[in-house]
């Protein structure tokens, strides 16, 4: 293992314990409903959103036939692994007809 | 599987998480499928599912692992802003943890993400919930996490040359999939258009992975400000 990978993983688990631990700490002083606590609410789907947008629209005509199959998916199957196997299948295929 | 019903809250949190743990062994191996293909090593799924060991960070520092050349500040600073929701979670475990001297209560805290934190705070509403139910179901979430992780590296070992099977698309699927699985409601347009419109423009303009945390940092704070008009324009219709 490289020492990058090494400080990376260990930066990664000081960054998560620290926020375990200081939400704990800081129980009394942090808002349950408001602003902040909307703001933290909404980070990871905001994350998820941006590397979804950026991917999509950095790939091609097959990523985006693709990812409408992965959303069509997702939202008959509510299963993530069916929701994957079927957006790479698709992406495959779409590369595959398209001769990329 | 079978788990011997012995008496005690460590053991009812345990078994109750059985079921939410097969489907966290699931996310599990498609991590570890991915973690394969981003390079990286069996040693390092091992040390980032046990230490980290927080799922939506896990994801999300992958589109950035490129060995060779780690951007390790934005991997930290992402990880860390996908994970900041666990403070308003940990805060709410004072009233559980308060009896305990404070280092036995802070090492709880690693423990504690969405699903054993969700479970343990409905069990508390029915007056079963406690501290040793919540080590209980954290034990088992973390178990869950770190065997399934490695076990999706080494199966994902066996699958050469991705880009020919339209694996690379793997990690975009999962992450629209684990997106759409966030839905709640309305509420979450906002962030969500804002921080894609915002990552797509910053992706543009600023090089490397910064679009990442500018789309999390704005689609989130939009939402917020969104949020608090929303909710002062329904204050004001009910009076």
């Amino acid at each position: 293992m490289s020492p990058e990978a090494l400080l990376a993983i260990v930066g990664m688990a000081a960054v998560t314990y620290a926020i375990r631990a200081g939400g704990y700490l800081l129980a009394t002083r942090l808002p349950e409903t408001g602003f902040i606590a909307s703001w933290m609410k909404h980070l990871p789907g905001a994350v998820l959103a941006a590397l979804v947008a950026h991917a999509i629209t950095a790939g091609g005509t097959a990523e985006a036939l693709a990812a409408a199959a992965v959303a069509i998916l997702y939202l008959v199957t509510r299963n993530l692994f069916a929701a994957m196997a079927g957006g790479v299948l698709a992406v495959y295929l779409v590369r595959l007809a398209l001769g990329g | 599987m079978r788990i011997p019903s012995l008496p005690g809250p460590f053991w009812l949190g345990l078994r109750m998480f059985v079921p939410i743990a097969i489907s966290i062994a699931a996310y599990g191996v498609v991590w570890g499928v991915l973690a394969g293909q981003a390079g990286m090593s069996v040693l390092e799924v091992a040390l980032m599912s046990g230490l980290v060991y927080a799922g939506a960070s896990q994801f999300v520092v992958l589109e950035m692992w490129t060995p060779g050349q780690l951007p390790i500040v934005s991997i930290v600073v992402a990880a860390a802003i996908v994970n900041l929701r666990v403070l308003l979670m940990t805060a709410t475990l004072r009233p559980l943890a308060g009896h305990l001297p404070l280092p036995r209560a802070l090492a709880v805290m690693f423990l504690v993400s969405d699903e054993p934190w969700a479970l343990t705070m409905g069990e508390v509403r029915k007056g079963r919930g406690s501290l040793a139910f919540l080590v209980g179901a954290g034990v088992l979430c973390w178990a869950s996490w770190m065997v399934s992780t490695l076990v999706g590296r080494v199966l994902g070992a066996f699958i050469d040359d991705p880009t020919r099977y339209g694996l690379d698309f793997a990690f975009t699927a999962t992450f629209l999939a684990l997106l759409l699985g966030m839905w709640k409601g309305r509420g979450d347009l906002v962030p969500w258009i804002a921080g894609g419109l915002i990552a797509i423009v910053t992706a543009r303009l600023v090089e490397g992975n910064w679009y990442i945390v500018a789309g999390g940092l704005g689609g989130s704070l939009a939402g917020a400000v969104f949020d608090h008009f929303a909710g002062r324009r329904e204050t004001r219709d009910v009076a």
